[in-house]
């Protein structure tokens, strides 16, 4: 059984066999990891493969390695979807497309990228020329013929200003800026 | 001269037995049980879609009713397997379609189904009842739209985490107008919406129906409602739960839920607010399958759910129940017979994961019935695998993932060889055992020895010599499948024990050290096997000794395949290719 001792191939190796990647020697890993609080990466495809060597001072980002820890990839992918519903509504960044009644061709943006419905309103006022009127609660946008609603996740069209800011990130599917009559019936209240 | 048993009476007898590892039995005895059994068995199980053609197993069995098949290698669920290595199903069904018209069920299992294979299946069997497709993919909602319309007599049609085109929700509308003979509808793993009227529709016109199975579209108004149709519903997958919380809603679910006085399995309740929790209190008592794997529920709403469960035998969870919810779930749920629990951070760096060991030793002491664990954790102890093969020697299938690769039994430092001994050695019925952590070449050694009915074996990052393989293909008397990731195994096991192989399905091995060498000898030593090379370089320009990527090899009596993509090297394909001198030490 000697032969199988000390075979110069079976050193232990993290990289991709045949590559000139230095891997790491066996770990031998210590209790205290608890440092190693990390958030999931926002991109959690597990493409690359390389290895890292672990140093004293602070343990780096380890290996990515293909398919480990086996999860299937379903169940990775929803849980990430659970996470970001998870964390109190904080929306990944998401575009949603803006048509304004009369425009010839659409838009997009990214609604998370501002901080409220007032710079909301002011970037979708640039990017269509237009002016929204002011927003009353109870009767809506008044003093313009243009109307920003949008669509929820319940498909339904609102009227952009009557939820939490929080809540219309996370219900929002579309823009659309609605003009003339159609707007009268949606912004002047009940 | 021996008495012979008259085929009527044997056809009798044969009705009874409907394990097809024991009619394979029966068919070995003698040419005229081998026809007789042929002639009746009517579920036909084939665990490699390559090792056998489509028109032997169709002339085989011409009384089939039942198809299973399987496609690609486990590991295909971890990205192992590149795209396009095939499992297509369509051969499969071109000819079952011409030789087996009576076909009533199919299930396929990580295969690749196009919406022509659909079409297929929905035009040629006339009787067809059951679809079943579990991680498969290539086809769209039409495919399935297709099989709605045209499958009169369709019972089941479940699409378990499949990978799905999705154009949209149309696709249920296409079910017949008139009622419906549905017993089993699981779209769960559709993203788009779907009417919730058209829903509501079928559920009224479906009085068979006991299991269904929503997606995460479906939204608690639209479960209500469904709720409200089908009481009669023995498994439900819920859709999403997430929704602003109104006192009404509460208490319309709840309703809802306490009318449904047969519910036995729950599942789905994805994004579940802890808040509408108790709204399941009233089905708990009765639940014997909860699957919370995809509900970031925590402590302790976990553990006033699980509290209730008092039937519970099969229990799917995040890790966010934490050792002291499995503690709690060691002494409410003396029932259970398995438990899973997933990393809710499936990432190497996560150190962080709330459960240990302590956890899985709790519930091996509290739950006499325990036979089917998965685990995930950061770091494990021999002690606690004693302990567990100690408490739980009716463990048939034992996969634990030490998600940190190489981790010593961290309080002794020692590799978990002597656990996983004891594993082995205590657990006579083991079945299934995945191994991880840092494990020597005489774990393999304990495992070849007395696992002596595992059939299914997964190992990754582990070992220290070619020792190891040998070990498991010279001993493991029962061992059918071998799936082995970044081990330093190498040619020299592999090629002295290529006779296990044609007693096995199959063996998996990628990102150790076979050489290509190697591959193409034992591909030349054994016309039985399929040896597949599985490598992004081309093989022409790679030296014989250079380790491949992966290689599958499976027993076949199919011969070589003829649908191999570019990056899967066989023998078959390239002739010219000799067997040089190998360089093994």
């Amino acid at each position: 059984m000697d032969e199988f001792i000390n075979l110069k191939e079976t050193e232990l190796r993290l990289g991709l066999p045949g590559t000139e990647n230095v891997c790491e020697e066996k770990e031998t890993v210590s209790c205290c990891n608890n440092s190693n609080k990390r958030a999931l990466p926002s991109g959690s495809e597990n493409e690359t493969e390389s290895s890292t060597r672990k140093t004293e001072t602070s343990p780096p980002r380890k290996a990515q390695i293909v398919g480990w820890p086996p999860v299937r990839s379903y169940r990775i992918k929803n849980n990430i979807q659970t996470k970001k519903n998870e964390t109190d509504h904080e929306v990944q960044g998401s575009y949603v497309k803006v048509s304004m009644d009369g425009a010839p061709y659409l838009r997009k943006i990214d609604p998370s990228c501002y901080k409220g419905y007032s710079e909301l309103l002011k970037a979708l006022e640039v990017m269509f020329k237009f002016s929204v009127g002011e927003y009353f609660e109870r009767e809506g946008y008044k003093g313009s013929d243009f109307v920003p609603t949008y669509e929820d996740k319940d498909g339904d069209w609102m009227l952009v200003g009557d939820v939490p800011w929080e809540m219309f990130l996370c219900t929002c599917k579309r823009l659309r800026i609605m003009k003339g009559s159609e707007a009268k019936g949606l912004g002047c209240g009940v | 001269m021996a008495l012979r048993l008259p085929s009527k009476v044997l056809k009798h007898i044969l009705s009874f037995i409907d394990s097809n590892e024991d009619r394979n039995s029966v068919s070995l005895v003698c040419k005229s049980w081998f026809e007789t059994e042929r002639k009746t068995r009517k579920r036909v199980f084939v665990g490699n879609c390559y090792a056998v053609t489509p028109a032997a197993v169709a002339r085989r069995f011409p009384e089939m009713r039942s198809l299973t098949l399987k496609g690609k290698p486990h590991f295909a669920d971890y990205n192992l397997v590149p795209d396009g290595w095939g499992g297509y199903a369509c051969p499969w069904i071109e000819a079952m379609a011409a030789k087996s018209p009576s076909l009533e069920e199919i299930r396929l299992k990580r295969m690749v189904v196009t919406d022509e294979c659909l079409e297929r299946i929905a035009a040629s069997f006339k009787d067809f009842k059951v679809l079943v497709l579990t991680s498969c993919e290539g086809f769209s909602t039409d495919g399935i739209a297709a099989i709605a319309s045209t499958c009169r007599n369709l019972r089941v049609l479940e699409l378990r985490e499949c990978i799905v085109e999705d154009l949209g929700g149309d696709w249920l509308s296409y079910f017949p107008e008139t009622s419906t003979s549905l017993v089993s509808l699981d779209f769960s793993c559709l993203d788009s919406e779907v009417k919730i009227s058209d829903l509501e529709r079928l559920v009224s016109r479906s009085p068979n129906l006991k299991s269904l199975k929503l997606n995460p579209a479906v939204t608690l108004d639209g479960l209500v409602s469904i709720l409200r149709r089908a009481p009669q519903l023995t498994e439900l997958g819920t859709g999403s739960f997430a929704a602003e919380l109104k006192p009404e809603a509460f208490t319309k679910l709840s309703k809802a839920f306490s009318n449904c006085k047969q519910l036995q399995s729950l599942s789905g309740l994805w994004d579940v607010l802890p808040e509408y929790l108790p709204a399941l209190y009233s089905v708990c008592p009765g639940l014997t399958s909860l699957n919370l794997s995809y509900a970031t529920v925590r402590m302790p709403d976990l553990v006033e759910l699980l509290r209730r469960c008092s039937k519970l035998q099969k229990l799917w969870v995040m890790d966010l129940i934490e050792d002291k919810g499995l503690e709690a779930v060691a002494s409410y749920c003396k029932e259970l017979r398995e438990l899973r629990v997933f990393p809710s951070e499936p990432d190497l760096d996560a150190t962080n994961i709330p459960v240990t060991e302590q956890g899985l030793v709790y519930v091996s002491k509290g739950c006499r019935k325990l036979e089917s664990v998965l685990y995930f954790c950061v770091q494990f102890t021999n002690a606690a695998l004693i302990t567990i093969a100690r408490k739980r020697p009716n463990l048939k299938c034992f996969r634990l993932c030490v998600i940190e690769p190489f981790a010593p039994d961290y309080k002794t430092n020692e590799p978990l060889d002597k656990g996983f001994k004891a594993i082995a050695e205590g657990c006579k019925d083991l079945r299934r055992l995945s191994v991880s952590g840092l494990l020597s070449d005489k774990a393999f050694k304990y495992i070849g020895k007395h696992a002596k009915k595992v059939r299914m074996l997964s190992i990754a990052f582990a070992g220290d010599s070619d020792l190891m393989l040998h070990h498991l293909l010279s001993g493991c008397q029962s061992l059918k499948k071998l799936e082995i990731r970044d081990c330093p195994f190498g040619d020299t096991a592999l090629l002295e024990n290529a006779a296990k192989l044609e007693t096995m399905r199959s063996l998996w091995m990628s990102s150790c050290f076979v050489s290509f060498g190697a591959c193409k000898l034992l591909s030349q030593k054994m016309p039985r096997l399929n040896v597949e090379v599985i490598d992004e370089h081309p093989p022409k320009t790679r030296p014989e000794s250079s380790p491949v990527e992966r290689i599958y090899i499976y027993r076949t009596v199919a011969g070589p395949r003829m649908d191999t993509p570019e990056f899967v090297w066989t023998l078959h394909k390239n002739p010219e290719i000799g067997v040089s001198k190998l360089a093994i030490k």
